[in-house]
């Protein structure tokens, strides 16, 4: 732990208990025709979804958390319910500070606007004021690296400079807590090593940090607590090699498969 | 678990308490709140929707005028043809302050039906009242109908409607039909993330709504056995009938008409937002 400084001593993020359940459906287009061709067939195509089943933990300011596990065991959905996004079925979740997320890989949610826009508008929902918006706007454009394109529609951005620009935003949001899903496979080997640098400065600031990674060595690297999660349960906390260890035994894969992945 | 006092903030950006939603509906107080404290994202995301389907060029503008205009022309020749003829200026005047504040509450509901669905990644990734969605659709389809105000003096000008200080009263029906605009985009959202096929649906309800709504023809066409009806049971009887009153008559319409317009305004808003809240959780996962 690099901190206790916290106002009082509370985690960063207690999670008690917490089950995520949604339903959602299977059809890859849900509409009216459909809905009524399955009623009279007598199907149905919404299935319940037990993402996250009874998880609880505490994290500690200044932690930065790998999250591990198999596609499917719940990381993401985990993560949004940190993030306030999916609320929990049951169970409560406590966190304190400033959330900043980057999830599902992305910022620009309108492809016909600018990356500057797609900016300014995500910071506006995640609450910040229009000048501080406005004065990120330029830095995260340097930090991203991509020039002039920053005013340019988002269609025409290659998919390295929009993984560069997501994880630029998530960085620059001056964010207490930072969420990070799978995002430092964004990027050449150049912008990885400045990413890396980037959040072991935000982790200096004793922030606290998740990171869902299917690279173990980045965990390894970047964090100092790991749990794993399967089928929507937690299996392990502790040291990352430790849980990583048990977690590679568990899919009797070696650490070489998934060295392509690193850092 | 008994709820703090700090259970307050659920937006906001320092302790944040997430439990299980009461009947799928979130706090109110803060939820309303944080509507309240994040309406620049609205209003930015009007604007930049605007930007990017071209409102802002000065044939984009004049399209958003011409559009309705056309059509006023056009039904102006259909129900002189009908009608056998005989229907003159004053009657355009009255078809085109009809056609611009129906196509005004539409365009609330066709923009608010896609307003969820195309936020996309920003549902996925921040957490923030989905409400903002549709009421920034609702700022977009009301700048849009603007520049038709000043068209409406114009015609009415040309066809000589009496000027008269009523006109003003208008303005209390144009905000009872936005009330209800923005309660229905917040409907048709929720049903578009459910169903896909909405909005290709929504022009034909739309359609038969303006048909039978006193807007093609005046309140008092309607045959006697369908006035009670038509005045309890169509939102836009009492609100159409009333803003025509106003605006183009110059006269005070009937206290019944303020009050069925205010029942509807807000009955739609409340239905429709509620439904709305109670289901935004899903909208992370059914995108």
């Amino acid at each position: 732990m690099i901190s206790l400084s916290g106002s009082n001593g509370r985690p960063a993020v207690s999670v008690q208990n917490a089950s995520v359940t949604y339903r959602t459906t299977f059809e890859r287009v849900p509409t009216f025709r459909n809905a009524i061709v399955r009623f009279g067939r007598g199907e149905r195509a919404v299935r319940e979804i037990e993402a996250v089943k009874n998880v609880s933990f505490d994290v500690p300011r200044g932690t930065s958390m790998g999250i591990i596990g198999a596609n499917g065991a719940g990381k993401s959905t985990l993560m949004r319910a940190m993030a306030g996004i999916l609320p929990p079925t049951s169970g409560r979740i406590e966190v304190t500070g400033r959330i900043s997320t980057l999830l599902a890989l992305g910022v620009g949610f309108n492809a016909n606007l600018s990356g500057r826009e797609n900016v300014v508008l995500g910071g506006l929902a995640a609450g910040l004021s229009r000048r501080q918006v406005n004065e990120r706007a330029d830095e995260i454009a340097d930090f991203a690296g991509i020039g002039e394109f920053m005013d340019a529609p988002m269609r025409t951005y290659s998919s390295g400079m929009f993984s560069r620009l997501a994880f630029a935003v998530a960085v620059h949001m001056e964010p207490d807590i930072l969420m990070i899903d799978e995002a430092l496979s964004a990027g050449d080997a150049q912008f990885k090593r400045k990413a890396a640098d980037k959040m072991k400065q935000l982790m200096e600031s004793a922030r606290a940090m998740f990171l869902v990674s299917h690279a173990l060595a980045s965990v390894k690297e970047l964090c100092d607590e790991a749990i794993w999660l399967h089928k929507g349960t937690l299996m392990m906390r502790g040291a990352p090699p430790d849980v990583i260890a048990a977690y590679t035994k568990f899919l009797e894969v070696g650490e070489e498969s998934f060295a392509f992945e690193d850092l | 678990m008994s709820q703090q006092v700090l259970d307050d903030d659920e937006f906001t950006s320092q302790f944040h308490v997430y439990e299980p939603h009461r009947a799928g509906i979130p706090p109110i107080g803060p939820y309303v709140r944080e509507v309240w404290r994040r309406r620049e994202f609205a209003a930015e995301m009007s604007r930049a929707s605007m930007r990017a389907a071209n409102t802002r060029t000065l044939f984009g503008q004049l399209w958003l005028v011409l559009n309705p205009l056309l059509l006023a022309l056009v039904y102006f020749l259909l129900v002189n043809v009908l009608s056998g003829g005989g229907r003159g200026k004053e009657f355009f005047a009255h078809l085109t302050a009809g056609l611009f504040a129906f196509y005004y509450v539409s365009a609330c509901m066709a923009t608010g039906a896609g307003s969820v669905i195309g936020a996309g990644k920003l549902l996925l990734n921040t957490a923030f009242p989905r409400l903002l969605l549709p009421l920034s659709a609702v700022r977009t389809a009301f700048y849009r109908f603007l520049p038709t105000i000043p068209v409406y003096l114009v015609i009415a000008l040309w066809a000589g409607v009496p000027w008269s200080p009523n006109m003003l009263v208008a303005v209390y029906f144009l905000l009872c039909m936005t009330v209800f605009g923005a309660g229905m985009a917040a409907f048709f959202a929720t049903l578009q993330v459910y169903f896909r096929d909405t909005s290709s649906f929504l022009p034909y309800v739309l359609r038969i709504w303006l048909y039978l709504s006193p807007i093609l023809y005046y309140t008092e066409d309607v045959p006697e056995r369908f006035q009670t009806l038509s005045l309890y049971l169509n939102p836009f009887y009492s609100m159409m009938g009333g803003y025509g009153d106003a605006l183009v008559r110059g006269t005070m319409p009937p206290p019944e008409l303020f009050a069925i317009s205010a029942v509807w305004a807000l009955l739609a808003f409340g239905v429709g937002s509620l439904w709305f809240m109670s289901r935004e959780r899903d909208f992370a996962v059914r995108i």
